[in-house]
């Protein structure tokens, strides 16, 4: 059942790109009723996974054959934290397609390419044969570099150049480490339990953890590899950014997470502290560089390094306080980021062309587009951590786990979070309440009803997370009980 | 040794040879009854070239026996016949693209040519016997220098097949000699013979310097650095077709043969070519050949324009990556090599065939030729990009998978459970598969977001080769959905050859 989600999307892409150009309205229609069944499968799934103490950590498990000489199988299966990502996804894919309701040249191929895109992200996030996952995780790459390059906006082959390249050689430097634990392991089989059930040399483990860390930590965006990130996310049309900065960065993080730190809990004890560190320090460095952006994308993107911080200084805690925060974090980011993108880039980019702080103070949003302005006020305050907002319950999470951890490091974070409220306010205020007396330039289209539900979404999305994130920290909190995950506790 | 045996063994080799023949014979008689201006059809060429082609598969599959003949001259093994197969199907892929675009004059000619070098290929696989092996590898080489200078018109075509004969012939030398030096040294021509005396005497000078120059001449017919320096040239002068078959079917059977005469020839004196623990053997000179070519061939692609330019040195690249894999020395470097083999060869016959259309449209390969297919073919250029994307290793195509195994075969190395010792090797292969996405990502640009130039008409072409192309990019998504349908037959395969 729950390997609809990804065949969903896949068979819902080809769909779209056997449609005539012409019927664009059909195409729409399509996309959104397939994020949609991918999404209810999710909630499905969320509603039948079985609670009880007793129960398996990972369920809704297929086994499948699939390249026997070399020991590669389609292993699928759900635990807390696939769960929560998935219904992230599903809810991602949704008020994607509606923020791209808009889209005009060839919607039916933009769509097929932002499908496949969530098809893979729901699949890394239930493989659990590593081959596997790293099959869905390069699936991604192309459709991403095609999406920005055929309908980005500025410097759009840079930067969709760069993210690829980056994408590539993340999952390059990843790839070469699991086979060379394939190699090691000696057991002929890419099952990720199979794999975690060998204990590696403290030798092999020094060199191995670390670049397979870094090879997924290059897409969550950790400094001093998060250079393809702002790039990436100005260049790209506002569906693409909601995709890279909600999901893309997403499955960097889960990767490390789910692969690099359980296989090799030796190696990681090794490197917790460098990690721990150049995470805090990208906290630090994203809220910095943010701070001085004239671009509206630019600071959102910047954000994005700031708060994926958070996610990785919560998994280098290894505690399971850290570790549940880190993935409310993620879920909690891609919510906010992707509605910060849709107001960025749909209601506000899409009307004015432009970006830039001072032009748009000049514009005078807040009376021109009341709705955009009260949301991206909301988004703002859920992006600041403020309470009530699934931003808060996260970072606090993390900050917690991070205290037990070392109290040093929260003295990087500290003046971060101070930084992070400077540069959300400032981009807020210059943006929709500039103080002019006469706004220029002619009034601008009011925002449609699929805007409208996109942005209702993920507000609902984040007050839900933020107000009672006790179902979700539950089922974290529960799958840290499996074997796999229990070595990162000891 | 039987008369009948052996026919009944050679029987594909013969259909080609005949049908060369009949194809030469009725090319001869319409040449001289066609009038003047009109050059004759090449369509009835072609037709014949496919039956001999068709005829000559179902022989092999259906009537030919297994079994080695005096002395391994012939081995006919499930390892052989699936090779023969793939170069059977090469070659015909290879016919419908010379149908589309035949040389002004002599076209059936070339379509004997194109026989006698599958011929030629043919004999190279279902040989462990030095001289066969020789004999089969020039008379491909003689074929191919006749295809590439086909148009003697054209003075890029005419340099080309000048380079490629000088080249070859000097790399031929170097071969014989190599072979005979181990001859004198082993006083065998068969490859297993040759294997048994070297694990009981061990490596020699003479040995050595027989064994470097076999393999200089090895390394030009698989454009390895630094043997390379043809195959850009070649691939840019060359008739596409022709072009299309070197980087194909001749790299198919390079490989092939280069892989066996390594482990089965040369087992016994492999050395080792772990990073600070090089040992004297074979082994060494592939790994620094095979770096040599990846760093090369994909950094020179990088500045390239010309898309059969970038194609030859992204082969170097991809000669690079194979040779990585035979470092290793293993059965599973074997099936790991054989596989890639055959995937490099469907992508780079498939994009040569969307570079054929390019080229007869707009009279040119450049980047800017290839501005705006999309608009202009949207089926060729989806179909070019699964080729360049299977070229580039993403999954789902079976590029990715034949990378896959590339590098775990080179990773497992020092066998199972034991610390990968060509770390370094694998580590460079999959950096420069990562800057190689860069290059195939400008084609890909141009194809899809590049404007067309103004009045730019559609591609034509015949229904043939279209259905052709779409073959061979089909193929690529059906290996990357479900890899084992090939690497299964070549895995068994190989098992019974060790």
């Amino acid at each position: 059942m729950i390997a609809w989600t990804f065949i969903s999307a896949f068979l819902g892409s080809v769909v779209l790109l056997l449609l005539p150009s012409e019927r664009k309205a059909l195409a729409r229609w399509v996309a959104l009723g397939t994020a949609g069944a991918g999404f209810a499968v999710a909630v499905i799934a969320f509603c039948l996974f079985d609670r009880s103490a007793s129960a398996e950590p990972f369920q809704f498990v297929i086994e499948r054959e699939w390249i026997p000489s070399v020991g590669i199988s389609f292993h699928l299966g759900a635990d807390g934290i696939s769960l929560v990502l998935l219904l992230l996804t599903g809810l991602i894919a949704i008020t994607g397609v509606l923020f791209s309701w808009n889209i005009e040249r060839s919607p039916n191929r933009f769509l097929a390419l932002f499908l496949i895109i969530i098809g893979g992200a729901y699949g890394v996030f239930l493989s659990t044969d590593v081959f596997l996952l790293l099959v869905f995780y390069e699936i991604v790459i192309l459709p991403k570099y095609l999406l920005i390059a055929g309908w980005g906006s500025t410097n759009k082959s840079y930067g969709a150049m760069k993210l690829t390249l980056y994408s590539i050689v993340g999952s390059a430097l990843a790839l070469a480490a699991i086979m060379a634990t394939y190699v090691v392991a000696g057991q002929g089989s890419f099952d990720l339990f199979t794999l975690a059930g060998v204990h590696y040399p403290a030798a092999f483990q020094a060199w191995a953890f670390p670049l397979m860390f870094i090879g997924f930590a290059i897409l969550a965006g950790m400094w001093p590899f998060h250079t393809w990130a702002p790039t990436g996310h100005v260049a790209a049309p506002t569906a693409g950014s909601m995709l890279l900065a909600g999901l893309v960065m997403k499955l960097g993080a889960y990767g490390a997470l789910r692969v690099a730190m359980p296989l090799f809990p030796e190696g990681l004890a090794q490197w917790q502290g460098v990690f721990a560190a150049l995470a805090a320090f990208s906290i630090l460095y994203g809220a910095l560089a943010a701070l001085s952006q004239r671009d509206l994308k630019f600071v959102i993107g910047y954000s994005s390094i700031s708060h994926m911080g958070f996610v990785l200084l919560g998994l280098m805690t290894l505690s399971t306080i850290g570790v549940s925060g880190a993935v409310l974090q993620m879920v909690s980011h891609g919510i906010i980021a992707s509605l910060l993108f849709g107001v960025a880039g749909r209601m506000i980019y899409d009307r004015t062309y432009t970006r830039d702080l001072e032009e748009l103070g000049r514009l005078g949003l807040a009376r021109k587009l009341p709705f955009a302005a009260v949301v991206f006020l909301i988004a703002s305050a859920a992006s600041m951590g403020l309470p009530g907002f699934s931003g808060f319950i996260a970072e606090v999470t993390v900050l917690l786990g991070t205290i037990q951890y070392s109290a040093l490091l929260l003295w990087i974070v500290g003046p971060a979070i101070v930084l992070t409220v400077a540069f959300t306010l400032k981009a807020l205020q210059a943006t929709f309440f500039a103080d002019v007396p006469v706004p220029a330039g002619p009034p601008l289209d009011p925002i449609t009803l699929p805007e409208k539900l996109g942005a209702g979404l993920l507000i609902a999305a984040t007050l839900i997370v933020g107000l009672c994130p006790m179902p979700f920290l539950n089922l974290i909190l529960r799958s840290f009980d499996s074997p796999l995950m229990r070595v990162l506790f000891e | 040794m039987n008369t009948l045996d052996f026919t009944l063994r050679l029987l594909p080799e013969l259909v080609l040879l005949v049908t060369a023949f009949a194809v030469l014979g009725l090319g001869c008689v319409r040449e001289r009854r066609a009038t003047g201006a009109q050059p004759e059809s090449p369509r009835r060429s072609a037709a014949i070239c496919a039956l001999g082609l068709v005829v000559a598969g179902g022989l092999l599959i259906g009537v030919v026996p297994t079994g080695s003949l005096e002395n391994s001259v012939l081995v006919i093994d499930p390892l052989t016949r699936l090779f023969k197969l793939v170069l059977l199907v090469i070659a015909l892929a290879a016919v419908a693209l010379l149908r589309e675009c035949p040389p002004e004059r002599h076209r059936a000619e070339n379509f004997a040519m194109l026989l006698f070098t599958t011929l030629g290929l043919l004999l190279v696989i279902g040989t462990e016997e030095l001289l066969v092996l020789f004999i089969g590898l020039e008379l491909t080489a003689v074929s191919l220098y006749i295809m590439v200078g086909f148009t003697k018109s054209d003075p890029k075509s005419a340099e080309a097949a000048f380079k490629y004969f000088l080249f070859g012939s000097v790399a031929a030398a170097f071969l014989l000699f190599g072979f005979s030096l181990i001859f004198g040294f082993t006083g065998s021509t068969e490859l297993r013979g040759i294997s048994q005396s070297l694990r009981a005497g061990g490596i020699e000078p003479i040995l050595a310097v027989g064994m470097v120059m076999a393999l200089a001449g090895f390394g030009f017919k698989v454009a390895a650095v630094p043997f390379h320096l043809w195959s850009p040239d070649v691939y840019e002068g060359a008739p596409v077709p022709a072009a299309a078959l070197i980087a194909s079917g001749s790299k198919v059977a390079g490989f092939f043969i280069l892989a066996k005469f390594l482990l089965l020839g040369l087992g016994g004196v492999e050395g080792a070519a772990g990073w600070g623990a090089f040992a004297s053997g074979w082994v060494p000179l592939i790994g620094l050949m095979a770096a040599l070519s990846m760093v090369l061939g994909n950094l020179a692609a990088l500045t390239q324009t010309s898309v059969r330019r970038l194609l030859a040195y992204s082969g170097i690249g991809h000669a690079g990556f194979m040779l990585t894999a035979l470092t290793a020395a293993t059965p599973q470097a074997l099936e790991a090599v054989l596989f890639y083999s055959v995937i490099y060869a469907v992508a780079t016959l498939g994009a040569f065939g969307v570079v054929a259309l390019v080229l007869r449209q707009s009279g040119g390969d450049r980047m800017d030729d290839f501005a705006g297919l999309h608009q202009r073919s949207p089926f060729v250029s989806f179909c070019m990009l699964l080729f360049l994307t299977s070229l580039a290793g993403l999954p789902p195509l079976a590029g990715f998978f034949g990378k896959f195994f590339l590098f775990t075969a080179a990773m497992g190395a020092g066998g199972e459970g034991s610390a990968p010792a060509l770390l370094w090797l694998v580590g460079l292969g999959l950096f420069m598969s990562a800057v190689s996405l860069y290059y195939y990502l400008i084609v890909v640009k141009h194809m899809f977001f590049v404007a067309a130039p103004e009045g730019a008409q559609p591609l034509g072409c015949s229904k043939i080769l279209l259905t052709t192309v779409g073959a061979l990019a089909g193929t690529l998504l059906v290996l990357g959905c479900a890899p084992d349908l090939l690497l299964g037959p070549i895995g068994r395969a190989v098992s019974l050859v060790f």
